[in-house]
This record gives C-alpha cells, sequence and structure tokens, in this order.
C-alpha cells in the first residue's frame, strides 16, 4: 500500500522488458551443443573426454584470470566455456592434451580479451584457438584416428583430397558421424539438430546458416557434375568435416557476424564460397574456420555496405 | 486478408483483457480538482481567475499565450481556493488552479449547442477547437488548432484517426470506439472540414475487431471514410509508422506528416472535437484506464481534468501487493510518478500500476552484437551503433547516423538481452545534436 509521502520508484521508459537475457542464450547454446558432445564422446571416448574437459576448464580458468588481472567485474557468464567446448569441438580427440590446453588460453587471452573482451574480439575466438594450434603442430592437429576402434587413419576430406585410394566413408556413415574427424564435428545429426534448437530458440538468423550452406551446396553440386560425380558429391561436402558446425554454431557468432540481415547473406555467401575455394582448389582438405576467420575479417566493412536505409529517408515528395 | 503494418516492431503482451471488455464508468467527482495551467506542448496558460473567484464548469479559467498553446477550462462549478504550485504527470511542477466543487454541476454560459455545426467554415472550425483546448490525446498533447492550419505550399488530402492503441493495458480508445462511434465519426468529419480534404481513415488494430465492426457501421453514412484494421505489432499506432501502414507513404525525415499530406488525431481527440463543435463543450473530460497488477479492480473510467490519481485508485478498490511504479500512460513510453497525488491532464490516458513483482534486477551486460535492436527498429536504425557514438561523444557522427530519427518507441530497449539503457543513450545524443545547432554560430 503506497501512501502519498511514500516515494514510489522511477525509472525511464520502458516499464516492460522481454525475458531474453545474455545468460539466458548462452545457456541454450550450451543446450544446442548437447547433442554434438554426446556424439562426440560416443565415437571417440575417453580421449575425445580428457581434450573437453580440459579445453573447457582452462578456457574458464583462463577467463577468471584475465578479468581478474584487467580489474573487470567477474560476470559469471558461460561464454568462455562455450569457446571452449567450441575449439575442443573442432581440434582432433587425440591432439595432446596440453597442446589443447594451449589453444585454449590462446583462445580466451589473445583472441578475446586482448581485444577487449566480450562483445569486443574481431575474431571468434574457438577459431583463432584452432588456427593457432594448426600453425603451432600441423601434425597432431592432422592426425585423425577411427571412431570407436581409435586406429589412424585419415579424414573423409583428406582421403578425398590426395586421392589415397581408400574408401570414402558411405552418406549415412557421414550423416551419423561414425567417421574420424574433429571431436564434435563428425555428426551431422547431432549438429543439425543443435542448429534447429537455436533457430528455434531465435538465437540465430536462418540467414547465416541458409546461405553458407546453400553456396556450398549449389557450387559444389556444380563441381561435381564437372567431375562427372554423382548426386552425392555435394552431400557429402555438407556432412565432412567442419562445415555443418561452422555454419551452425560459429559463423553465427553475434560479436564477430554482421549485423545486418542482408550483411549475413553476404556473410554466409562468402563463408560457402571460400570453402568450396579451399576445398578444392587450396592446399588444405578443409576451409571452414578460415573461411569464417576472413569473414570475420570483413564483418566490419559488410556492415557498412549494407546499411539499411533510415526510415523517411526517401526521394523528396515535392 | 492481409493487413497492413509497417516494417519492424515487436510483439508485446497485451493485458488488455483487463479492461478491454469493461464498459467506461462516470468516475466519482472529487472534493477538489486540480486544474495545471499547462497540460499541452507548448507555453503555458495564464490564469484568468483569482482566488475567491466562482467558476462555473466549462468556464474558461486559463487563456493560451502565443500560438502553439492551448486554453484550459473549469471541470466542475464551485469556487477557487488556491492557485498552487503541484507535480504535474509529466516530472515538471506547474501552478495549478484548485477548484473546491459545489456539486451544483452548474454550465457556463458559453456552453451552448450549436444548431447548425454542419455550416461552419474551416477557420470557425479551428477557432472553436481552439477555444474548447482541444489537444492530441493520444499523450503528446499538441494543440489541435496548430496542426489544422493551412501551411503555405501543403495540401492534405488525408486524415488519419489513430484508434491503434498499441501500448500494453491501455483500453480507453478500445472503449471509446465502442461507446462514442457516432462522435468519433463526426469529429473526423469536422477535421476534415477544418483542413479542407475528402479522404478519412481510421485505424484500427486487429486485436478489437469488435470496434472495427462498430465503426464500419457508424461510418458507413459517411462519405470517404475507411476502416482500416492494422496489425498486431507495437509501435503500430506510432505517427510515421501509422502513416506508412495505411498510405504507404514515408515522412521524410525531420518532417511532419504533413510533408506528405497527412494529418494524424486520436479517436479520442476527435470525438472531443466533436462534442467542443456540436455542443460547445470544453475539453474538461477524457477517459482514463487504471490497470496494472498492483490495481485491485482494474476499470475504464469518464474522468474530470483535474482529478486526483489517488481518487481513481481508490475507486478501483486500491492496491493490491507490493506497489512499486506507477505509470502515467502505457509502461512503453509512459512516466512513471513518484506519488499517487498528481492530477489526471488532458494527455493522461493510463495510470499503470506495477508491483515489485513485476521488476526486473537491470544487470548490464557488454553489448554482443546480436542486433536484436536493428531488427525491431521502426526508424531502421541501428540502436546498438548509435549507443557507441554517444557513449564516445561522437554527436556529429551519431547526428550522420540520423540519430534524430529516434522516435523513442523503446522497442530496442526491450529486446535488449545485454538490458542495455540504449534509449538514455541515444537521447543524450539527441539532446546533444539540438544543443549543438541551438548554439549560435561564429
Amino acid at each position: 500500500m503506497t501512501t502519498s509521502n511514500e516515494l514510489l520508484v522511477v525509472t525511464s521508459s520502458p516499464h516492460v522488458h522481454s525475458p531474453d537475457s545474455v545468460p539466458n542464450a548462452m545457456r541454450d547454446v550450451l543446450i544446442a551443443l548437447v547433442p554434438a558432445l554426446i556424439a562426440g564422446l560416443y565415437f571417440f571416448r575417453l580421449p575425445a573426454l580428457a581434450v573437453i574437459v580440459a579445453c573447457v576448464a582452462s578456457a574458464y580458468a583462463a577467463e577468471i584470470v584475465c578479468l581478474k588481472v584487467m580489474k573487470k567485474p567477474q560476470t559469471g557468464e558461460v561464454s568462455a566455456i562455450i569457446t571452449g567446448l567450441l575449439l575442443a569441438f573442432c581440434i582432433p580427440p587425440h591432439l595432446p592434451i596440453w597442446m589443447a590446453v594451449l589453444g585454449s588460453v590462446f583462445s580466451i587471452v589473445i583472441a578475446k580479451h586482448l581485444f577487449g573482451g566480450l562483445g569486443q574480439n574481431i575474431f571468434n575466438p574457438a577459431l583463432i584457438g584452432r588456427a593457432f594450434l594448426l600453425a603451432s603442430f600441423p601434425v597432431a592437429m592432422t592426425s585423425w584416428n577411427s571412431p570407436l576402434d581409435g586406429m589412424t587413419t585419415a579424414s573423409p576430406l583428406g582421403i578425398m583430397k590426395e586421392a589415397t585410394g581408400q574408401a570414402l566413408p558411405s552418406l549415412v556413415e557421414l550423416f551419423l558421424g561414425n567417421i574420424s574427424g574433429s571431436i564434435g564435428e563428425t555428426s551431422a545429426l547431432a549438429l543439425l539438430l543443435g542448429g534447429a534448437y537455436l533457430l528455434y530458440r531465435g538465437h540465430i538468423d536462418w540467414r547465416i546458416p541458409g546461405s553458407f550452406l546453400g553456396t556450398v551446396f549449389i557450387l559444389m553440386s556444380i563441381a561435381g557434375g564437372i567431375k562427372g560425380a554423382g548426386i552425392w558429391y555435394p552431400f557429402f561436402h555438407l556432412f565432412a568435416g567442419g562445415l555443418l558446425l561452422g555454419a551452425f554454431f560459429m559463423a553465427t557468432d553475434w560479436v564477430t557476424t554482421p549485423v545486418t540481415k542482408l550483411g549475413r547473406l553476404v556473410f554466409g555467401i562468402g563463408c560457402g564460397s571460400l570453402v568450396v575455394l579451399i576445398r578444392l582448389k587450396g592446399g588444405y582438405p578443409e576451409g571452414v574456420a578460415y573461411s569464417i576467420l576472413l569473414m570475420n575479417l570483413v564483418t566490419p566493412l559488410i556492415d557498412r555496405y549494407t546499411r539499411a536505409r533510415v526510415f523517411g529517408r526517401v526521394k523528396s515528395h515535392a | 486478408m492481409k493487413k497492413a503494418t509497417f516494417r519492424g516492431g515487436i510483439h508485446l503482451d497485451g493485458h488488455k483483457e483487463l479492461t478491454g471488455c469493461l464498459e467506461t464508468v462516470v468516475a466519482h467527482i472529487p472534493d477538489r480538482l486540480y486544474i495545471p495551467l499547462s497540460q499541452h506542448i507548448g507555453a503555458p496558460c495564464v490564469p484568468l481567475v483569482i482566488v475567491g473567484d466562482r467558476v462555473k464548469k466549462g468556464q474558461k479559467i486559463g487563456a493560451s499565450k502565443g500560438f502553439v498553446s492551448a486554453p484550459i477550462h473549469a471541470s466542475v462549478s464551485g469556487t477557487v481556493v488556491a492557485i498552487e504550485l503541484m507535480e504535474h504527470p509529466g516530472g515538471s511542477f506547474v501552478p495549478c488552479i484548485v477548484i473546491e466543487n459545489d456539486r451544483k454541476e452548474e454550465w457556463a454560459e458559453s456552453v451552448t449547442p450549436r444548431s447548425d455545426p454542419a455550416s461552419l467554415t474551416p477557420d470557425e472550425l479551428r477557432a472553436i477547437i481552439l477555444e474548447a483546448g482541444i489537444v492530441g490525446k493520444g499523450g503528446a498533447t499538441f494543440p489541435s488548432h496548430v496542426k489544422y492550419a493551412p501551411v503555405e505550399g501543403k495540401i492534405v488530402d488525408t486524415v488519419i484517426l489513430n484508434g491503434v492503441e498499441c501500448e500494453p493495458y491501455l483500453t480507453t480508445d478500445h472503449r471509446l470506439m465502442l461507446e462514442r462511434s457516432a462522435s468519433i465519426v463526426a469529429g473526423l468529419v469536422y477535421i476534415m472540414r477544418a483542413v479542407g480534404c475528402d479522404r478519412g481513415i481510421i485505424a484500427i488494430e486487429e486485436n478489437k475487431m469488435d470496434a472495427v465492426e462498430v465503426m464500419e457501421k457508424a461510418a458507413a453514412e459517411a462519405k470517404n471514410i475507411t476502416i482500416v484494421v492494422l496489425k498486431e505489432k507495437y509501435p503500430q499506432g506510432s505517427e510515421k509508422q501509422l502513416i506508412y501502414a495505411c498510405t504507404g507513404r514515408e515522412v521524410p525525415v525531420g518532417g511532419l506528416p504533413l510533408a506528405v499530406g497527412v494529418i494524424v488525431n486520436n479517436v479520442g481527440t476527435a470525438s472531443a472535437l466533436a462534442r467542443a463543435v456540436e455542443l460547445g463543450i470544453p475539453f474538461i473530460g477524457r477517459n482514463v484506464t487504471v490497470s496494472g497488477p498492483g490495481i485491485r479492480n482494474p476499470a475504464n473510467y469518464r474522468v474530470r481534468i483535474g482529478t486526483l490519481f489517488s481518487e481513481l485508485i481508490k475507486q478501483s478498490g486500491g492496491y493490491v501487493g507490493e506497489v512499486e511504479k506507477i505509470i502515467a500512460g502505457g509502461p512503453m513510453m509512459g512516466k512513471t510518478v513518484f506519488s499517487d497525488n498528481l492530477p489526471v491532464v488532458k494527455g493522461t490516458s493510463g495510470i499503470i500500476v506495477f508491483t515489485k513483482a513485476e521488476s526486473r534486477s537491470s544487470k548490464e551486460f557488454a553489448c554482443v552484437r546480436c542486433a536484436k535492436c536493428i531488427d525491431v527498429c521502426p526508424a531502421f536504425l541501428e540502436p546498438t551503433s548509435l549507443v557507441r557514438l554517444s557513449k564516445r561523444k561522437a554527436w556529429e557522427d551519431a547526428e550522420q547516423a540520423d540519430a534524430m530519427s529516434c522516435i523513442e518507441c523503446s522497442s530496442c530497449v526491450y529486446v535488449c538481452p545485454a538490458q542495455i539503457p540504449l534509449i538514455q543513450h541515444i537521447r543524450r545524443a539527441k539532446q546533444a545534436i539540438l544543443a549543438a545547432k541551438a548554439r549560435p554560430q561564429g
């Protein structure tokens, strides 16, 4: 009960707010990563678990230390856990633990906090961690093991690139994830489930995964046609490697991708084109990480040139 | 049928069910009324009475000074017992004429019905509207006669009545359309005559189909008046967004609706105007929704100007729960007030009470560039970019980025998951830009 003497709370409008919050969104991203986490643990067992735990724990620890050293408040939010998990998802399951830790710390300290922390980084931190590890330890980062039995093998994209004569896995195996590859990238099914959840919750814009995957599919269909390969060829490229992981979880990172709708389409098409270019003409069998990092670099430019026309900026009616 | 709308905006929980189906009831008229000398945008009035004067209902007690101004009138008959400073729902302290109600309800001699309202000329209509103190009832309280004044080289071809009422909780316009449809249509016809145009539109959101039906019936006889049903979306009732939805015309940046040949008025304004033209009754009362989780019995009232908020809240069964905020107007653009000891003024569309249960911790996060603010901005701005410029005090850059086009609808703040008070930063930039413009050059 109020009285005329008691002062009420006075705030600026609006006085209602959507229930959305940054911590809720981050929690949803973690939930969306669970299917791929389960698939990764199922196919790659204890070594994968060790790498995941190492990446997540060291990322979170690096975050706390960074905030402390930079005298910033501890926010308690989980973005560092997401970064650690995403890094673990795009490195091989048998990578030595110390390398995983190094990559994770590099992601948080160099790619995130030295750029100003949450919301300020230019590049996706997990991908910078991966690129750093690939440049530093090229052999360890490209040594693959078969799922379940852990035998040394080549990745499906590696087999295709090098034309080693090894048999390519079937599309079904690619879809389920029963193939060699990075921890979280092999199961297309799990990644699609997670991506669908993020789309359903409204945290990501369909324009990025849509244009990214669409571009790869169309260009690979053309390339497949030229090579005389069948319709399996573009599907192979959709499901193999880190494409789905990148398209749903990394190219959609709010911080490092365009803020305009048109810009997101440009971004996705750019990523897709670069992936095709790298996979078909580049030196690496896989190009998802670099394609996204390169497009991160031009994000401010895309934003600038795709800015909407302000309401009322019309030609004079006179 | 695809319903017209604008691009951007948000979907809000309307809470209209609390009062939407409740007939407007005449509020108890209190013993004392507090009538502020400024209830409109523009110059305040000068009092025409002194303490001890007897006044009659409808008598002019404050005269407008300057062109953009509107006179005020006694809302009851009685005695002027004080002229004192009082807090106004707008936040400032304003001199108020305090009238002790004698309960005789004696009309002023000036209030006489007109026998031939249909033969009035535009100039006569504007004079009547000015004398009756008619201002926009939607909240901005812009004096209506100014809006209708002819401007050299500008032709008005459409008058739009705003019956959108997109703010949550508010249902006064909804009820008015159901209960006073004939006077709304009559008011629209007078406005069309005053500005010399022959196309009238009454715009209503799709969540009020009963009002659409009633208004269609009421307007069936009138020539050139159409009812336009709009999508339910906030801020559908915002002037520029409304004009776009109804006519497809975009008011140019920095321009008035007049620039595209349109005048927009609230449905309540039209109704008040019809009463003034036909019956000679000035603006002395209005409808107010008293609602929100902190009110025991939410209701729509017909209220005399100068009635205290506390009186209306008492009539609504008082407060429930731990009251935290009282909002004058709607929860998206209304202003919170320090106490309920404030008078209802011409722009008071609602009194919304929130309890502690509705309050939300406002822990601010860093912007994570989620772009939700950009997606919803009905002016197609980049609120987060403007905030960045505002924080850096880059006022010229903010002006370049069209900060002045912000309509302050607060949709961006509503959706921001980082709870950044974007609107305050943008307002600051706007203030700085205005100040730089006002500064004498050289």
